[in-house]
């Protein structure tokens, strides 16, 4: 096992064909904004541009925080690294095993009890048959649901849920992590413990990429910082840097 | 705290992969990407059944019979059509009823995966947004979810077989191959229909209706043999084809059952040509199109 963790980004771009709209009054939009996202493709078809020729190369070690205003496509990149949606041009190359928390409620099924849900999660990850009783261990533990865990989801008050579901998330370490911004959000109702196993987690990872708007969380966790903004790659680098430039002041060491 | 010690000795560690990925890819490696998907789509197989399965017991949480509801309104279903059409078509109720409902059970079966197929893909949203899986193994899904509902429904066929005492004896099991078939042809089906109608969302409803007519001049509820010398031209419907090498055998020496089969492998051929060569160059463009 163990294969040396590598991404490699090579000229990608991600663009969304706006399939199912009503594309009439789009291409309107588009020949009003010109140099917007908006666009067409050779099929004259109206894109969104979501992401434009990202270059990137991440080794063993790297920790990269996303940086970015709301649409500058943090969450595709993530996507685009986790091999969910392919790129549109260029190349993408990952080597070693994989975990994308883009989702937190991945796979959770409301009808399903605790259990169930951890067994199929399980399954989700392709895990053999063995590893499951380790994985359901590990996370009716960490959860804490004790008697709930043989009921359903449905049941359970909003709490219980996101222990669950956090549990289940950060159950599977892989060598590179990939996080969205929902898992940091909120970090005030997240117990001690559950800090604690997320960084546990993050420090296991090899390659860990997270994108996040709390600009203390990217400082203290990561070693590279890359501002995306407009689906285009603004500025990277060290993380005093970029994010100084990002927030438009200096920023005052800690 | 003893927590995160015992954190290390339950940790779980994921598969190691790796992934290359380009834009204008040749045709080799769509090809090398499909297949691909089917290999992890296969060792995926026990998430295959467990969605299959999950997807049954939802449809049918906290009803007490749960799927064999189905199993009561197929069966009511066969008997008043029995009833009904034994008398207009003037035929033997012992004789057609078995046929009657063989056919009826078999025909739900196919028509219930042309039009989940539909939906294979657009009903898996957001799994498939949120972690890279292989696409085959939601085709394998809508087929073991429709297979469980066939198998609720054998028990109708088991039920009108023995009141008739019409055992098909061991010429019955000439129905495997057929059904061999069908698997294959459920995957092609499922993963063809699947990838275009989520672009194209307008597919579904022409596919159904396509379905329903297919029911009225396919022979599910009438016999071959009333067309007279129509009857040749039969081979010629794919879905008579594929109803028949599956049919023929259990009711005991259908006429048509040979050119059934030359029928049934040569459209399935077809069938997975055309779904390969669609699938090859729609798999990387399926998760824009949800
Ligand atoms: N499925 C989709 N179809 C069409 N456009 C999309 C789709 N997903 C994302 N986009 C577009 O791509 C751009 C980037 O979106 P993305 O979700 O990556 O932003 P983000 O940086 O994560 O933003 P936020 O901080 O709000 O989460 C946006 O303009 C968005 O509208
Ligand atoms: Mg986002």
């Amino acid at each position: 096992m163990a294969v040396r963790a590598r991404i490699e980004v090579e000229n990608v771009s991600v663009w969304f064909p706006l399939y199912h709209g009503s594309s009439r009054s789009l291409k309107k939009m588009v020949v009003a904004a010109a140099s917007g996202r908006l666009g067409q493709d050779q099929q004259q078809r109206v894109v969104v541009r979501a992401l434009q020729d990202i270059n990137l190369s991440l080794e063993q070690g790297d920790r990269l925080g996303l940086v970015g205003s709301n649409g500058a496509g943090k969450t595709t990149l993530l996507r685009v690294l986790a091999g969910i949606y392919e790129p549109v041009t260029g190349r993408l190359r990952v080597q070693g095993s994989l975990n994308a928390l883009l989702d937190p409620s991945l796979g959770m099924n409301m009808e399903l009890t605790g259990r169930e849900n951890i067994l199929l999660r399980g399954l989700y990850n392709g895990l053999p048959k063995p590893m499951l009783p380790r994985l359901e261990e590990d996370v009716a533990q960490f959860a804490e649901l004790s008697d709930f865990l043989d009921l359903p989801v449905r049941i359970y008050s909003a709490g219980m849920v996101v222990r669950l579901g956090f549990a289940l998330a950060t159950a599977i370490k892989p060598q590179i992590l990939l996080m969205d911004e929902w898992f940091l959000a909120g970090d005030a109702v997240f117990l001690e413990k559950a800090k604690h196993r997320l960084e546990e987690m993050v420090r296991g990872a090899d390659i860990l990429v997270l994108s996040s708007h709390q600009v203390e969380i990217i400082r203290d966790w990561c070693t590279r910082v890359l501002w995306l903004d407009q689906g285009k790659i603004r500025a990277d680098g060290a993380p005093q840097a970029v994010l100084s430039q990002y927030l438009g002041t200096p920023l005052e060491i800690a | 705290m003893r927590y995160p010690r015992r954190v290390m000795s339950t940790t779980t560690i994921a598969a190691t992969a790796s992934l290359d990925l380009k834009a204008d890819m040749s045709a080799s490696s769509r090809h090398r990407l499909a297949i691909d998907d089917l290999v992890r789509g296969a060792r995926l197989w026990r998430l295959a059944f467990a969605l299959g399965w999950l997807d049954i017991r939802l449809r049918y949480r906290g009803s007490m019979l749960g799927p064999f509801w189905l199993t009561i309104s197929t069966g009511v279903m066969v008997a008043a059509l029995g009833v009904l059409y034994s008398t207009l078509f003037k035929m033997d109720i012992s004789d057609y009823l078995p046929f009657l409902a063989l056919s009826q059970v078999l025909w739900g079966f196919l028509s219930a995966l042309v039009s989940e197929g539909c939906t294979t893909f657009t009903e898996a949203e957001s799994v498939i947004r949120s972690v890279r899986m292989p696409f085959s193994v939601f085709a394998a899904r809508t087929l073991i979810r429709n297979t469980i509902v066939l198998g609720h429904n054998i028990l109708v066929i088991v039920v009108t077989f023995a009141i008739f005492s019409r055992w098909p004896g061991w010429e019955g099991l000439m129905a495997i191959p057929g059904l061999l078939l069908w698997i294959v042809d459920a995957l092609a089906l499922t993963l063809l229909l699947g990838a275009f109608c989520a672009r194209f969302r307008d597919i579904q409803p022409i596919v159904n209706s396509v379905m329903q007519i297919m029911f009225f001049v396919t022979p599910v509820i009438w016999k071959p043999e009333q067309l007279g010398t129509g009857m040749a031209k039969l081979p010629l419907n794919p879905f008579f084809d594929l109803l028949e090498i599956v049919r023929g055998p259990l009711l005991g020496g259908g006429a048509l059952t040979t050119t059934a089969w030359l029928g049934a492998i040569g459209f399935s051929l077809m069938l997975c040509v055309v779904s390969w060569a669609f699938f090859t160059r729609a798999r990387g463009r399926i998760t824009f199109w949800i």
